[in-house]
């Protein structure tokens, strides 16, 4: 599969292809350079497993730590706590060519698309970084890679692209690498953070399409993180919902856009409902209230000041733990209780 | 690659480009005849002057500055044995020989000195040699006899008795047209040197060669040791473009890769250049290496590393932070980190080329200032002892006071070189900061 053979690979063939338990990113706040004045809670607690071929998306406001998520998975940040299991394999214990294998495995395509190319590169050398990192020397070898994967992203033909360099191309042809170099190096996970965001309006159904296409033809894991419920429906298998560095609620995807169980999952839900009536404005607004501090995270329910049904002396007080509602559809709510 | 092409075919729009690179490809270009003209050893050799030099005159200015002002100023005549009707005659146990050296003298002032140098051989013991001066009006003045030795020099211009019995130096005297006037003015026409020489030694033979020294010489003139000036304006060349480039080349590089690693490193790694700079910054490059050249060396190659020694933690370091800080954020690095990329591939291949395109001028705008910072070394007496360079002609003309003398060719020639590089190297660094510095564009 990938370029780096390594022991780390065989393992864990049946149980989840990612598995994360009790994961916290926090990122500490120096004065001075040195002096501890608190830390950032991005990440801050989070629990899930990936199956293989299975399509998830995280969805949240901004600032609720989902990049945060996503670059911990990937190994960019360090985690505080907790552990990421990949393949039964714990990712904080992998070293050398294991570690080589990981990267390999697991494919990373950014928001932006034009920042995420080196812009002194041409495509050709833009796709063959990841090979000649995973130490595929022959040149004719590199080439068939490429231009397979080219070929896949819809990037043909590839004479035309090879030689380009990223300002010359339109945002939607800046994606398409963007993702061909996630993929030329097989991998068998994709964690895409707001992929289209950052697009046209009229290529971002293209792009979800293209990554939805990919991933059942590849049988991938995809992690699709997303700020907008709207697109989720058709592109993904479950949902995780975050709020503050947690997922407060979990299910396949027709479930909780059928019946919302978290009250912030419910109000995110009623902002897309409205999006064509009179009072779009105000409705995107909910729910009312500021996104909470992640320095200062409010005690019990992180989202108890914002949310409508908060129970007084409980929600305040006590952290909710996961509960089931109904059956496959987990949300963190003292309302379930 | 194809960037840079594109960049330089734009650069074509830029008449400073045009002229800077047609002096650069000048300089290049002079630099090239000259090392295969004048091989290395043969311009050191030239360099530490000698007899070598002996036919030329001493601190002659350029021919062509005295023509363009009108000058009619007297060029250096040799006349040789060789070519002059040589009468011999025999007699018992050796010969005797008479060779008359004529030559023509049209010039609007008098020669700077006069000698003979006379060489014999096969002789059983000293040749005996009298000499005797025929002026164009038919005059003739007897200059002497004596011994030589077998390779002789007869300074006819030094002869003191000659001077006194002329009146003046023997240069003017044998050329005047009317002595007794004030301001004597050479006569033009033929001359003749007659050398009568008697040999002890059936085989001897003599060979005569007369220098009537001029007061021009050359493209670039000769200095005070009849050194030809041109020999160190051409070699000043080479030298100068390798010891800018070299160092310019030197210290960009490195100060490039530390800057890169201090931030994308961070943390200590960084905070230890940043000290490492301030405290390098306050060093003074000059007086340091006035100090290395007066306690070591002042070999060029010497200069050149330290020049590059202290220029590693240069000021440079806090530009390229600067520049590189806002690029180590950029996704495309952190997708090569996800990707596997090494901490040494991220600096070297995906932080440094981003800025290289902003720092080409900059580096081009620098070579000058490190051939100037050698003239300067040079001039204050730490010039490589052997390499004849501009800065070495300089100082040359300063401890012989050539201005005050009024040898100008001395400074100028040598300046103007140093000029002429600095503007070639500054105007194609304008017009490359305006190719690569999208910002600076008129339109
Ligand atoms: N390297 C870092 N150092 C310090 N704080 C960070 C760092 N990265 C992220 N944060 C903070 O962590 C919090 C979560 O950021 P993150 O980028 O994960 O949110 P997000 O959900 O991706 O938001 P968006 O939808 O805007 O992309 C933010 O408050 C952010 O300021
Ligand atoms: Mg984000």
């Amino acid at each position: 599969m990938s370029a780096v053979r390594s022991s780390a690979q065989a393992r864990g063939r049946d149980g989840p292809l990612l598995a994360v338990q009790d994961l916290h990113t926090w990122f500490e706040l120096r004065q001075w350079g040195f002096l501890r004045v608190g830390s950032v809670r991005a990440v801050d607690g989070v629990d899930f497993e990936l199956a293989r071929g299975e399509a998830v998306a995280f969805v949240g406001e901004s600032g609720c730590g989902k990049s945060s998520l996503a670059r911990t998975l990937l190994g960019l940040h360090k985690p505080t706590r907790g552990e990421v299991v990949f393949n039964g394999t714990r990712v904080a214990d992998l070293r050398g060519k294991d570690m080589q294998w990981y990267r390999a495995s697991v494919g990373y395509v950014q928001q932006d698309p034009y920042g995420a190319l080196p812009p002194f590169m041409d495509v050709r050398r833009i796709l063959s970084e990841p090979l000649i990192v995973h130490g595929i020397s022959s040149r004719v070898e590199r080439e068939r890679r490429i231009r397979q994967v080219l070929d896949e992203v819809r990037l043909s033909p590839a004479e035309t692209i090879l030689d380009k360099f990223p300002h010359m191309l339109s945002g939607g042809q800046q994606q398409r690498v963007v993702i061909a170099r996630a993929l030329v190096l097989e991998p068998s996970m994709i964690i895409a953070d707001e992929p289209v965001s950052m697009l046209d309006a009229s290529v971002r159904v293209e792009i979800l399409n293209l990554l939805r296409r990919i991933q059942t033809e590849r049988e991938l894991t995809l992690a699709f993180i997303t700020h907008d419920l709207s697109t989720v429906r058709h592109f993904a298998d479950r949902i995780f919902v975050m709020y503050a560095g947690r997922i407060v609620e979990q299910a396949p995807v027709d479930e909780l856009l059928a019946h919302p169980q978290h009250p912030y999952t419910q109000s995110l839900l009623a902002a897309i409902a409205d999006v064509d009536a009179a009072n779009a404005r105000q409705q995107r607004e909910v729910p009312g209230g500021e996104p909470p501090s992640l320095l200062h995270p409010p005690p019990g329910c992180r989202f108890h000041p914002r949310c409508p049904h908060a129970i007084a002396g409980v929600c305040e007080v006590d952290d909710p733990p996961q509960f089931e509602p109904r059956r496959g559809h987990r949300s963190a709510c003292w309302l379930h209780r | 690659m194809r960037r840079w092409l594109e960049g330089l075919r734009e650069l074509r729009q830029y008449p400073s480009a045009i002229g800077g690179m047609a002096l650069i490809a000048f300089l290049i270009a002079l630099s090239v005849y000259t090392v295969i003209a004048i091989p290395y050893n043969q311009a050191l050799d030239l360099w530490r002057g000698g007899e070598e030099w002996r036919m030329h005159p001493i601190n002659a200015g350029p021919v062509w500055a005295d023509r363009l002002t009108g000058g009619n100023k007297p060029e250096t005549v040799l006349v040789s044995s060789a070519d002059a009707d040589v009468r011999e005659a025999g007699f018992e146990g050796g010969r005797q020989v008479r060779i008359p050296l004529a030559f023509n003298y049209d010039y609007g002032d008098f020669p700077s000195e006069i000698n003979l140098f006379l060489k014999t051989e096969d002789t059983d013991r000293e040749a005996f040699v009298r000499l005797s001066w025929q002026t164009p009006d038919g005059e003739t003045i007897p200059l002497g006899g004596r011994r030589i030795a077998q390779e002789d020099r007869v300074s006819i211009s030094q002869n003191r008795a000659l001077e006194a019995r002329l009146g003046v130096s023997p240069h003017i005297g044998l050329f005047a047209d009317a002595l007794d006037g004030d301001d004597p003015s050479p006569q033009a026409g033929r001359y003749q040197l007659m050398v009568d020489a008697i040999l002890y030694g059936e085989e001897a033979s003599l060979d005569a060669d007369l220098a009537v020294y001029g007061r021009v010489h050359g493209i670039a003139g000769t200095d005070h040791q009849r050194r030809d000036i041109m020999v160190a304006l051409l070699w000043g060349t080479p030298v100068a473009l390798a010891f800018g480039l070299l160092a310019a080349v030197g210290t960009t590089v490195t100060t490039l890769v530390i800057a890169a690693t201090g931030v994308w490193f961070g943390g200590l790694v960084d905070a230890t250049i940043q000290r490492l700079t301030e405290v390098n910054i306050i060093l003074p490059l000059l007086p340091i290496l006035v100090m290395v050249g007066t306690l070591y060396s002042t070999s060029i190659w010497l200069m050149l590393g330290v020049v590059i020694a202290l220029g590693i933690f240069s000021a440079g370091i806090k530009m390229y932070r600067a520049m590189l800080l806002p690029i180590r954020q950029a996704p495309y690095i952190e997708a090569a980190r996800a990707y596997g990329a090494s901490n040494s591939r991220i600096i070297m291949r995906y932080m440094i080329p981003r800025i290289l395109p902003v720092l080409i001028p900059t580096f081009v705008t620098l070579i000058p200032t490190y051939v100037f910072l050698e003239a300067s070394l040079a001039v204050l007496g730490l010039g490589d002892p052997i390499l004849p360079t501009w800065g070495k002609v300089l100082n040359d003309a300063q401890v012989q006071s050539a201005l005050y003398n009024g040898f100008y060719y001395w400074v100028v020639s040598p300046a103007l070189l140093l000029m002429l590089t600095g503007l070639g190297f500054a105007m194609l660094g304008f017009a490359l900061d305006r190719v690569f510095n999208p910002r600076l564009r008129t339109q």
